[in-house]
């Protein structure tokens, strides 16, 4: 990301942000409500396009691209946690995690019961979502998100609306997903959350006020 | 440093491998992945229909009332000319012969015979002849009509008799009105007194004739009939001990205007005791009432499919307001504004397609009830009429569903991040 800014009327949500992410990298974004975080977020998962300034994935410049390519990359490379799941209501476990698959490419019931069984819910497949718990749910969606294999996984607030138990739940997941080399930005309130990341970065009035990239890796921030 | 490398190095591996699998699947598997799809898509749009019901329940029922009245009001709108050619016939006759000034106050057998000579045989739907007589029942005056009643029957379904009708030699049907003034019921008992008229034969003296007759029915048909006695041409024979005397007949003759002018031209010319006269109203009016019927049934089916399309349209809206965020996830997991439009077009045609099934077969009983009710016969079932009532259904609710599902498509993916 280099020099982004995102700007609402007369309210600057992103200003100037410089930012790298390695891929693989596992990376949690902080900061106090209205920072900035999730027009970030929505920045970097092609759901939005900034104001100004470059942001290079894959060394494509997807501030120049069309809503249709846009579309192709959100399908393509990057899967989605958000804080209130945003699960189809009236499609059982199994079926959302298959709608992934439908944009994706091609359908496939036993492949989708093996990510819920990866998520511990396999014995929920045919449950709709108002019959799941929160934490339940939220699974659901991390089974969604990593059904294609993204090379990204976004998550807003993921554990924001679950149980320490489900937190933790979600956290080996996570865990797991960036041994397995997936790229992993976590926007979250929770020091124990964002303590599990290899670095975190905190925005504060849409700026970058600290990234302990530097301690870590040895590495400036641009 | 180095571990970051070789993790970097394992996920785009990793990820490459996942595109030549998905690559490779596309082109060796594409018939295999095009029905997995598209069992997906029917999965899911079903399931949207089934699981949330409630909420398609009214834009359905919309559906089902507008396809029942079209393919009802259609039936009944091809139905109409055969059913209202027949009821217009059996209401009657289209031309009456009443007696001429020659012919001594009634026509005889013959002379009926000859008039009807002049008409084709395709031509002549029915005749219907009465022979009127004043007689008395214990003093009192009424009218006795001498009818061929199997064939009053037929050509006078809107008569109502409470009982049966006569079809024994002594039986009578007793006009409502008469049988309120002489307190007959079925199954009484009447003797009817017929008073002779003295004839050349020089008799001076009146002589009576009696006959007792048994009510088999009453006769209400809300008109003038109900002052009347009905019995049988036999009867009647019985009771003025003489030949039948006809003081009018009734004839109903399947011709346009100008052929029914000619015929009464040459019956006039041919039979001298006849005078043949034409009952103008109906003859002409058949066709403008028809015409009339199925401009108001045209315009009725058109309003209502109106407003079954603005019901449709409607909650098509409501639908796509109030699923806008499952719309931005969708977006956000990659669909292209085409999977969209598909899936709520779908959404939509699948409620017009079982709508318009529905309707089509409620629209045929609707129909027939109709037709037993005003028409007094039954409808010829048209089996294209349910691909056209669907086809209709899919049309309406496909051109409803229009717009709210292009606003489906400007959905913003973002707004699934927004605090909720
Ligand atoms: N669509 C929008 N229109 C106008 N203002 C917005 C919009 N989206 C976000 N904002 C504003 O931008 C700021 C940053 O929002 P956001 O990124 O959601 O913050 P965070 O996720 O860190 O709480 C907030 O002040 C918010 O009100
Ligand atoms: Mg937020």
């Amino acid at each position: 990301m280099k020099n982004v800014s995102k700007i609402y009327g007369e309210l600057r949500a992103l200003d100037n942000v410089n930012l790298t992410i390695e891929q693989g990298e596992w990376v949690a974004i902080m900061g106090p409500s209205g920072s900035g975080k999730s027009t970030a977020m929505n920045i970097i998962g092609c759901m939005d396009k900034p104001t100004s300034g470059e942001v290079l994935l894959d060394g494509q410049d997807i501030a120049k691209l069309g809503r249709r390519e846009l579309t192709e990359i959100r399908r393509d490379k990057i899967g989605l946690i958000f804080q209130q799941f945003h699960l189809i209501s009236y499609l059982t476990a199994v079926e959302n995690v298959m709608v992934a698959q439908y944009y994706h490419s091609l359908p496939d019931e036993a492949e989708a019961l093996e990510a819920l069984e990866r998520v511990g819910l396999a014995d929920r497949a045919k449950h709709l979502p108002s019959q799941l718990s929160g934490g339940e749910q939220q699974r659901v969606c991390v089974a969604r998100a990593l059904i294609n294999h993204p090379e990204i996984i976004l998550a807003d607030e993921p554990t924001g609306n679950l149980d320490e138990q489900n937190e933790r739940i979600v956290l080996d997941l996570f865990r797991q997903l960036h041994s397995e080399g997936t790229t992993l930005v976590v926007v979250t309130h929770d020091a124990e959350v964002g303590a599990s990341a290899e670095r975190i970065i905190t925005l504060e009035y849409g700026r970058v006020t600290s990234d302990n990239a530097d301690t870590k890796f040895g590495k400036g921030n641009g | 440093m180095t571990d970051k490398r070789q993790t970097v190095g394992t996920a785009r591996t990793q990820g490459q491998a996942a595109e030549s699998a998905r690559t490779q699947g596309q082109a060796t598997g594409t018939a295999r992945t095009q029905a997995a799809r598209r069992a997906m898509y029917f999965r899911m749009i079903t399931a949207s229909f089934a699981r949330r019901f409630s909420r398609m329940v009214v834009a359905l029922l919309a559906i089902i009332v507008g396809a029942t009245v079209l393919s009802g009001l259609v039936t009944i709108y091809y139905d109409m000319p055969r059913q209202m050619g027949m009821q217009f016939r059996s209401y009657g006759a289209n031309m009456i012969l009443v007696p001429s000034d020659s012919a001594q106050g009634g026509m005889t057998r013959a002379d009926i015979d000859q008039a009807l000579a002049q008409v084709s045989n395709d031509e002549l739907v029915g005749v219907s002849t009465y022979h009127y007589e004043n007689c008395t029942i214990n003093a009192s005056p009424l009218v006795v009509a001498g009818a061929d009643l199997e064939a009053t029957r037929a050509t006078s379904p809107y008569w109502y008799v409470t009982g049966e009708w006569p079809d024994e030699p002594g039986e009578v049907l007793v006009g409502l009105v008469e049988a309120d003034f002489f307190s007959l019921e079925v199954g009484d008992t009447v003797t009817i007194t017929h008073t002779l008229v003295a004839s050349d034969d020089g008799r001076s003296a009146l002589e009576e004739s009696s006959v007792d007759f048994v009510v088999s029915g009453l006769l209400d048909t809300g008109g003038s009939e109900e002052e009347y006695f009905f019995i049988s041409n036999d009867d009647m024979a019985r009771l003025t001990q003489a030949e039948p005397s006809y003081n009018i007949a009734e004839l109903s003759i399947q011709a346009d205007a100008e052929r029914l002018e000619a015929l009464s031209e040459a019956i006039s010319q041919e039979v001298p005791n006849v005078t043949p006269q034409l009952v103008k109203r109906l003859t002409t009016s058949e066709t403008t009432v028809l015409t009339k019927l199925q401009a108001l049934v045209f315009l009725v089916t058109v309003v209502v499919l109106a407003l079954t399309m603005i019901c449709v349209a409607t909650t098509m809206t409501a639908v796509v307001t109030e699923r806008r965020r499952e719309i931005g996830l969708r977006k956000a997991l990659g669909a292209s504004d085409k999977s969209i439009v598909l899936e709520f077009m779908g959404e939509g045609l699948l409620q017009g397609a079982l709508g318009g099934l529905i309707g089509a077969g409620l629209g045929f009983g609707f129909a027939q009830l109709v037709s037993t009710n005003v028409f007094n016969s039954s409808i010829t079932f048209r089996p294209l009429l349910i691909p056209i009532t669907v086809l209709a259904a899919l049309v309406v609710t496909g051109l409803a569903c229009a717009l709210p599902v292009r606003n489906a498509t400007t959905v913003d993916p973002a707004l699934v991040l927004k605090g909720e």
